[in-house]
Parts: structure tokens; sequence; C-alpha cells
């Protein structure tokens, strides 16, 4: 048995690559101990979810992911991203359109979304700053949390010793008290806020700033994109920071588009991984992951081949890690919880996608040509979006859904002809399986109907300007993607699955249950969204157990 | 007229607190608006010659504690009475019974009979080691401005969650937040078992199986089933109404004065501080400190004002979600259908997860569901005092039934939510709607008005995580004292909240003792 390399990576998603070019580099320090990295991706190109592709001649698509800002700019700046072909050119703004009247536009501009705010109500624009305020000491506060790894508050003795600590360690505790340090920065007054924020639903959030029906269905959009809630589930207004946590070029908040599509970002990490050694091979379909005696020592691949390696890491998200690539004999023998753990594990796809090729840019009612530069948020108020939700909790696509849609072709004319362009729609709720059963081509045809009919209910005359449609549901994306469920994030970002918790109690610092196995994916913490933070996460406690002589 | 200390509302816990005060010495008045003592734990003739408990039912919270301070089995509370068990009524003349007969869970699922015990001792360990905190006052978050007790306090609960070892331990933070559907996925597999775990976890709160924060519901009511509860469901003997006589005779008997027919307009403030009270009728009662029984919105916004409160109290206070979802249906009958022949416990009818969430999707819109979930109890087949010779009457508590109504008018929302718990349960009890010789349905609405809870929230609050410890009723408030020296708030509105307990009465009870100790050392002093 001949071990060539260092650690197998199963799976080429930007989490993927992100850890390969890490562990290649030997972390941030271009430390001495450089590994040798094989990443194994099944398909004939690496990118998972953030992937350009030609659908429709002379147009390429963003397939899935559509906008970048979580990328965290640790990881942008240390890979050297834009080296590598990668550019993010910011949007300035986000609308809903408004069949009935004046749409609502924010921007990422404070003062003007103030002043858009006031055409509305002249209370929300005063409420505003003070919404504002609470967002952004909320973001603060989770953005220290992202590049770290979880403490796990039942391991807090220091002294105790196992296998990954042979000598006892103190990283629990100290990542506790490091968060209990910032909670103390806080105040006191802003500590009940927070804990509140936590537990409650976007929508009472929310209620207690705004009154303009509309503005607060457009804000509570982000905390219910890709989530199996709605916005009056508790729970959900902590979602928001998602929209607010990223940045562009040092820009707190602001999202961009990834010049020639989100398959950039992934090409961008891919070359910087191979820059640093990392071999890539594609085409190249992981079966099982190879145990022995509870040691993870190698993968088989479809062909049949078997490759060995000192360590084993898995981008797959966790229900497909645990259900598929690994024997359930090998993870009994360990621990039978973990099964269970990964039967369990939430992981509802609820979103599907439309990717439309337009012959011109569509004019959305009650918004200014402007709104096209930016996301276009179709809905209506909370009840809007929650009647959506209630079609999907009973096991059909809402029929009027809630839309989150871009067109990067106003600002990067690489993606589609001259005067034509690529509009990505975002499709909220959308099951994975029908309550009928299986999806089949004509109810997947009624959803693209509806889909299309909502849109043309907030933008006029759209449909004539189609030229293609390439339509998705979850259960696509799982058979494209490979994501479970079509669960966008590798598992629901409910509070029951984040931090030490995520992706399985007991199992949240990125190791496996076998020795020389762990998690790079969205499945682990921070979870989904184009970050990378799970990737350079996983990399770290990796480099780690080789320093300390875990993995041999 | 003067008093150490007034008590505003005689319901249990301002009578738990008046009781506590009055044992430590002080000269305590409590004043109800009603004619009677009891608030919502009081029991009512509802057509003549039938009696029922007028809100809650079913005691199981009662912290033992208190039971045993204040010695209510002398004041004549009998709490050896029956544990009664659960059952739930399936279509079909099928049904199943939890705590005591495992062989009924067979009928349905082999599998869930199995998982059952196991699963619910599971939870329970866990509430319990919860529930531990129940007679603390909530810490201040900030560890650095934590006093000594509460560090204790916290010490011994995090020992507490310690002890359940590991495997519990993280299973808790992963359910602490969930869902009950899922958990209810996760343990169980008929839709019948998962039905009723659904039931107890979205009961009291405007939200359904499908909404996170429902296990932490669940948890709560269990927590109530343990050691910090009855131990089980009881069913008082003479109704609701006899707990809060209890609690009358031994507030009474340490010499607390109970005025009932008074009902207080607002608290008396002067330079700052609290001076006493102002009845309705004009009349002033004069005491350094004022106990508010009320629920805090009530107690902020009307008996205190928001005139002596800063803003952003107000609008906590305000935003405390409070809206009502429960009705409660009281029927005369004069006679038992089959299926409730035998009766003598808790019965929920609530068939499977998904059609107590469609009911919760009418009351999301405003509207009274369709098919209400159930939990009823007939308390004459162990107490036929409560009615005439041969007859019964029935307990209906009916989920959902909005008390924020959109298009229904509050008396069409009363016809129906009468009406269609009827129609839910006349099929699992054929033969019910004949033997109905009256009917009484109070609203929330109906709650609101006669035993002002605001919202006709029963709990004074919804209990759901951004409503507990130190968040309930506010941040900065959770010691019982409100912002205005010298008021307090002993209801259920503090910590730990609904049920009746008894907790934050006695919580709020030790926090006005310690006021008053410490006062009296500077006297003494100065």
């Amino acid at each position: 048995m001949q071990q060539s390399y260092d650690a197998i990576i199963i799976g080429g998603g930007h989490n993927g690559l992100t850890c390969a070019a890490y562990l290649a580099k030997g972390g941030e320090k271009n430390g001495a101990n450089k590994l040798k990295v094989l990443v194994l991706e099944r398909r004939e190109k690496v990118g998972g979810a953030a992937m350009s592709e030609e659908k429709y001649p002379g147009f390429t698509y963003s397939t899935c992911s559509y906008v970048c800002s979580l990328l965290r700019p640790e990881i942008f700046r240390f890979l050297d991203l834009p080296r590598h072909g990668l550019q993010v050119i910011p949007y300035d703004i986000n609308s809903a359109p408004n069949p009935e009247g004046e749409g609502i536009i924010y921007y990422n501009d404070h003062d003007r979304t103030r002043e858009s705010l006031r055409r509305h109500s002249i209370r929300d624009a005063e409420a505003y700053d003070e919404y504002a305020m609470e967002i952004s000491r909320h973001c603060r506060f989770i953005k220290r949390t992202l590049l770290m790894t979880p403490p796990d508050p039942t391991q807090l003795n220091p002294f105790v010793q196992n296998r990954i600590n042979p000598w006892g360690h103190r990283e629990d505790l100290d990542g506790l008290l490091r968060i209990g340090r910032e909670f103390g920065r806080l105040g006191e007054r802003h500590m009940y806020d927070m804990i509140r924020f936590w537990s409650m639903s976007v929508a009472d959030f929310l209620d207690q700033y705004f009154e303009t029906p509309r503005w607060k269905g457009l804000a509570a959009a982000s905390s219910i994109i890709g989530t199996a809630l709605g916005p009056y589930s508790p729970g959900t207004a902590y979602v928001l920071l998602h929209h607010y946590m990223g940045e562009v070029d040092g820009q707190i908040g602001a999202w961009g588009f990834a010049r020639g599509g989100m398959g950039s970002v992934s090409k961008a990490i891919a070359s910087a991984a191979e820059e640093a050694g990392v071999e890539i091979r594609v085409n190249a379909e992981v079966e099982k992951i190879i145990v022995k005696d509870g040691k993870a020592i190698g993968v088989a691949l479809k062909s049949g081949e078997e490759i060995y390696g000192k360590s084993i890491v898995s981008n797959a998200d966790p229900k497909r890690t645990y259900l598929k690539l690994v024997d359930k004999g090998d993870l009994d023998a360990i621990d039978p919880d973990i099964h269970r753990y990964a039967k369990n594990y939430k992981i509802r796809g609820s979103s599907g996608k439309l990717n439309i090729a337009l012959d011109g840019l569509p004019e959305f009612a009650g918004l200014g040509k402007e709104s096209a530069y930016g996301t276009i948020d179709i809905g209506g108020d909370f009840d809007y979006i929650e009647r959506a939700f209630d079609d999907f909790k009973y096991g059909s696509w809402s029929k009027r859904p809630f839309l989150d849609c871009v067109i990067p072709t106003t600002v990067d004319p690489t993606m589609s002809p001259p005067g034509k362009h690529f509009m990505s729609v975002f499709v909220q709720y959308v099951p994975y399986q029908l309550a009928e059963g299986p999806w089949t081509p004509e109810m997947k045809a009624q959803y693209e109907k509806d889909v299309l009919d909502t849109i043309e209910l907030h933008a006029p005359g759209f449909k004539k300007l189609v030229l293609h449609v390439q339509c998705r549901t979850p259960w696509d994306i799982e058979n494209e993607v490979g994501m479970t469920e079509g669960n966008i994030f590798h598992g629901e970002l409910t509070l029951d699955q984040l931090l030490f918790n995520r992706p399985f109690p007991g199992m949240g610092q990125y190791r496996g249950p076998f020795d020389n196995f762990y998690m790079c994916g969205s499945g682990t913490h921070p979870g989904g969204g184009v970050m990378g933070a799970p990737g350079a996460n996983a990399a770290h406690e990796m480099l780690k157990d080789f320093k300390r002589g875990v993995v041999q | 007229m003067s008093a150490d200390v007034i008590v505003i509302g005689a319901g249990h816990n301002g009578l738990v607190t008046a009781a506590y005060l009055a044992k430590a010495g002080l000269k305590v008045t409590v004043l109800e608006a009603a004619p009677q003592v009891g608030g919502a734990a009081v029991t009512r003739e509802f057509v003549p010659g039938y009696k029922v408990s007028g809100a809650a039912h079913l005691l199981h919270g009662l912290h033992p504690t208190i039971a045993r301070d204040l010695d209510l089995a002398r004041h004549g509370l009998d709490l050896k009475a029956q544990r009664v068990s659960t059952r739930s009524l399936l279509p079909g003349g099928q049904s199943f019974e939890v705590g005591t007969d495992a062989n009924s869970i067979a009928a349905i699922s082999r599998a869930d009979a199995e998982a059952y015990p196991a699963a619910t001792a599971r939870l329970g360990r866990m509430a319990d080691a919860l529930a531990a905190y129940a007679l603390h006052t909530p810490p201040r978050p900030d560890v650095a401005k934590m006093d000594w007790q509460s560090k204790l306090n916290l010490g011994k609960f995090a020992w507490g969650l310690r002890r359940l070892g590991k495997k519990d331990m993280l299973e808790l933070t992963r359910i602490l937040t969930m869902n009950v559907n899922d958990l209810a996925n996760d343990y169980f597999e008929s839709e019948a078992v998962k039905g009723l775990l659904c039931f107890d976890g979205v009961l009291g709160l405007a939200l359904g199986p499908r909404s996170p924060s429902t296990v932490f519901n669940l948890l709560y009511r269990l927590s109530s089933l343990g050691a910090n509860g009855q131990g089980g469901f009881l069913l008082p003997k003479g109704g609701m109404g006899s707990v809060a006589q209890a609690l009358a005779k031994a507030a009474q008997a340490a010499d607390a004065t109970i005025r009932t027919g008074a009902a207080v307009d607002h608290i008396l403030i002067e330079g700052d501080a609290a001076a006493g009270v102002v009845l309705s009728t004009g009349e002033e009662v004069r005491a350094a400190r004022v106990v508010s029984n009320a629920d805090p919105q009530r107690t902020a916004l009307q008996l205190i004002g928001p005139r002596n409160l800063d803003t952003m109290f107000v609008s906590r206070i305000r935003h405390m979600r409070m809206n009502g979802c429960a009705a409660k249906v009281h029927l005369a009958l004069d006679g038992l259908p089959e299926a409730l022949a035998n009766a003598r416990g808790r019965v929920v009818v609530a068939q499977k997860p998904d059609d107590i969430e469609r009911a919760y999707d009418c009351a999301k819109y405003g509207r009274v569901a369709d098919r209400p979930a159930l939990e009823l109890t007939i308390p004459t087949l162990s107490d036929p005092s409560l009615a005439p010779a041969g007859k019964h009457v029935a307990s209906i508590i009916a989920q959902y039934c909005p008390y924020r109504l959109r298009e229904t008018s509050v008396n069409d929302a009363r016809h129906q939510i009468g009406e269609r718990s009827l129609a839910v349960l006349e099929e699992v009890a054929p033969g019910l709607k004949q033997r109905v010789t009256a009917m009484e349905v109070l609203t929330p609405h109906d709650l609101e008005a006669q035993f002002g809870m605001t919202g006709g929230q029963w709990h004074h609050g919804e209990i759901t995580l951004d409503q507990v410890l130190f968040l309930r009723p506010a941040g900065q408030a959770q010691d019982y004292r409100m912002p205005v020296p010298g008021v307090y708030l002993c209801g259920a509105g503090a910590h730990p909240g609904g049920n009746i307990s008894g907790a934050p009465g006695y919580n709020a009870a030790r926090e006005i003792l310690k006021d008053a100790r410490a006062q009296k050392r500077v006297m003494g002093a100065a």
C-alpha cells in the first residue's frame, strides 16, 4: 500500500479547493510542512456549485450560486486571487418591484437608502439609522467567529487527554473565553438585544423598526434564502446577517458579480492551489472511503482504482459523506449514534433556479432602469413570502414564489452577446420532492411557468424577451452538483446545526469519527455561501494534527 | 389605609408573593378587581349548576417547594389526588394512552412503543436540568456585573447540565432551538405519536409544530411534570379555584389582607418611586412597595404608564409577543358518548403534526383554525360535585383561535371555534353533539376581558427562547424589579413564566424581601 499523498480531498468545490490550497502552502505562515494534496472531482471540471457554464450559445450562466460577497477577505488575500484572475465587480443596489405602485430601493450607501425609504415612510427612514446600528453590531460580533474552530462546550477541561490532544489542551476553553470577551464588549444593554436576536423571527425583528410592508418584505429576503423556514418562523432573524457580513474590496456589506460568472471564483482558487503544488483530477468519482481499524486510509474510485493517503478530507455534504461514502459498519464500530445523527441531519432543499437568456433588458414595475444593475427581489410583504413557504411545507413549489434575480451582464459584458442579457433567478421555495412523489416533466414545466408568470407580473413584457430557460429544481441540483436534496448550504443553517453542532453534535471541529478523516465543506462551521471559511478552517485543524504527529 | 406592600391582583402568583411576604413579617394588602380571588385559576359556574375551571384545567406545574413552604395541604389543597394519564383519540374509535399503558402505543406502532419510554425519559432529564433554574432570579448576562449569588446558581446549573453526560448534553444543545416536528420525526415513526408530541410543543404558543423554538416549549411543559412540578397532571378537586383558595388561605393565615372588588387604576408614583396605588373609585392605598401580578404590558403601559418609563423599556415591553391563540370551550353534557365514558384524564385530539400545522396556518393569517387541535378534560368523572347528578362538564382548550384576527369579528370567531371544536370532537367521539345541553366559549378576547391578561395570552407572554430567562419580561428588568423603584412584577410575565407554578411569585417575594432588608439595614445604621 503506497501512500503517495498527505491529503486526498473528495470534491473540488470552492471549499475543497480552498482547503487544498491552504494545505499545500502549509498554512497562512507558509509553514515548513507543506502537504502533498490530491483533489478528486467527479465532474469534468472543478467548482461544484460555483460554476460558469455555457448552456445556450453565446451565454455564460452562473448555474448555481450567482453573487459574491461572503468570500472571506483573508482568503482572498492569502491566495492572491486577483492574480489568479478573479475580479469581483461590486454593485450598489437592491430593489423590489411593485406592480401596484412605487418599488422599494435599497442602496449600499446608508444615506441614500434612508432617502429612498423616506419616499415611503418618514418613520421607516428614521428607524433605519437605529436598525443599521443594531445590524452592524451583530455583524461585528459574528464575523470574528467565522474563521475560528468552534469551541466544544463539553470539552472545557484543559487536562483531558485524547487522541487529538495527547497532552491535553485548552483551545476549547480559550475559544469560549474569547467569544465571551467579545460578548462582554457589547455592553449589557446590547447583550439582551443580541441574545434575543438569535432566537426571534425576522418578522418580529423588522416589525420593531419598520412599518412599510414591502420594505419589510425586501429586508426579510436574505433571512429566508436557502432556508426551509418562513419569515414568521423563530430563528430567522440572525440569518439576515448573511446579507450584511460580506464585503467586496473592503467595502463592508457590499455584494458583487464575479467577472465571467461564479465559475471564475473556483477557477481562481484552483489556479492558486495548482500553483502551490496541488494535483487536481477531474472525472474521478469517489465511491467509498476506505476505513481500516477505525482509520481512514484511502478512497476507492468508481473506476475501481484505489488511492491511498495519510489523510482523507470530504468536501461533500455530511449526509452524502456518512450515508453514501462511508460504510455503516465502519461507523457503527466507532459509535452507532453517528449514523443516526447523519440520518436526522436537516438538509431540506428549498430553492430552485432558473437561468434565463434574454434578448434585451427587462423593465421592472415601479422601478427605474438603474435597478437592473443589482439584485431584484420579486416578492411582497411578509404574508406573500409566508404563503410561498406554506406551499412548500406541504410538498409543492410556491405558486407565487419569492424570486431573487440578478442580471450580471449589465456590468459584465463577457457573459452574453452584445445587447443580450443573462438573468439568474433564484426561486424560493421549491421542494426536493413533491407531495405526490418525484418531479415529473409536466410538473417541472408548470413550475417554470409559475416562475415566469410571477416575473411577468412584476416586469410586464418580460416573457417576450426570453430566449432560453434552464429550469432547475433541488432534485436537479442534487443530481448535478451532488448536494443532498439540493440544499445550497449543505445542511440547514438553523441554530441546532451551527457552531459545535455543525454538522453533528460533538463533531464540530472538522474532524470526522475516524482517525485521519476530516470534513471541509459547507456542512461544517460556519456553513454555506461561497465563503471558503470551512475549507480554510479545516486546513488549519489538519495542519495542527500533522504538526502534532496525530496524522502519520 | 396603608401597608408595607401592596400586591395588585390575587392571581395564584400574587397570592404566593403575598403569602411569603406576610410570613416574613411584612404588612401585605392584596387588591383584586374581581369578586373572588384566583385570577385565571378559578372555578366558575358557566351554566346554572355546572362548574368548570375558567382557564387552566390541569395542575402540573405547582412547584413542590411552594406547596410545602405554604403548607397548602393544610389549607385544603389535595395534591394526593391521582395523577391522570394522557389519551390521544384517533379516528375510527382508535386511541392510545401514554405514561401508563405502553401496549396501547404498540397497537399503533411497535417501534414507537419501544422508543417512547426512553425518549420521554431523556427529554424529561433534560427538562429537569433546565428547570433547576426555576426558583432562581435570572442572572445578568454580563459576567462582570453578575452578583455572587447568580454565579453560584449558574455554576450549580452548569453542573446539573454536566451531570446529564456528554451525549445528552450535546443532544440538548441540538434540540433546544429546534422545531418539535423535526424532533418528532427524529424520535418516532407513527403520525399519531408524533402528533401528540407536537401538540405538547405548541400548546400555549402562536406557533406551529414546524416553527423553531417549539421544542423549548415542550421541554418547558415537561419540566413541570418532573421534580420541579407535580410529577404529572392532576385534576384538582373542586376545579382550579381550589388551588387559589388554598393559596389565599395560606396568605391570610400569615396575616395578609385580601380585598376583592378593588380594581387598581394606576400605581401612585411620587418623587420617582412607588408610593401606593389609586383604585378606580379614586381611593388611595399607600405603600412603599407595589407588586404587580398583572402581565408586563398591563403593568408597564397602564399601571405605571409610559411617561414614568424610559422609551427603551416601553418599546421592549410593547414588543413582547402576547398573541393569545387558545380558546376555552366549556360544555354542559347530559351524558357521555362511549369514547369518553372513561376519560378520567387528559384527552388530546391532534392526530398528526400536519393537522396542527394547518390549524396554525389559519391563525397565522388571522383566522380561526378550520380544524382546531384540542385538549379536553371531563372533571366530573373524578369530581361529580361540579355538575348536577348524572350530568357532566367538559373543559376544552382549543388551538388556534388568534387574538389578532384580521377579517373575522370576535363574535364570529367565538362562534367558529366553538362549532369547529365540536365538529372535530364529534369525529373521534361520535354522539357527543347530541349530549351538549349548553356551551360557553371563551376566546382570547374574552379571556382578556375576564382575567385582564393582555392578548388573552395565559402565560403573560409566549414561552419562546426570545422571551425567557433574562429576556423575560425584558432585558434589565429580569430581576422582578420594574424601572420605577419600589414597583415589582410577580406574575407569569416574569421568569420562569406561565403555568400554575407559583415560581415567579416565589422569586419576586425573595427579591422584595432582599430590598426590604437592605433598607432596614440602612435605616438602622442611620
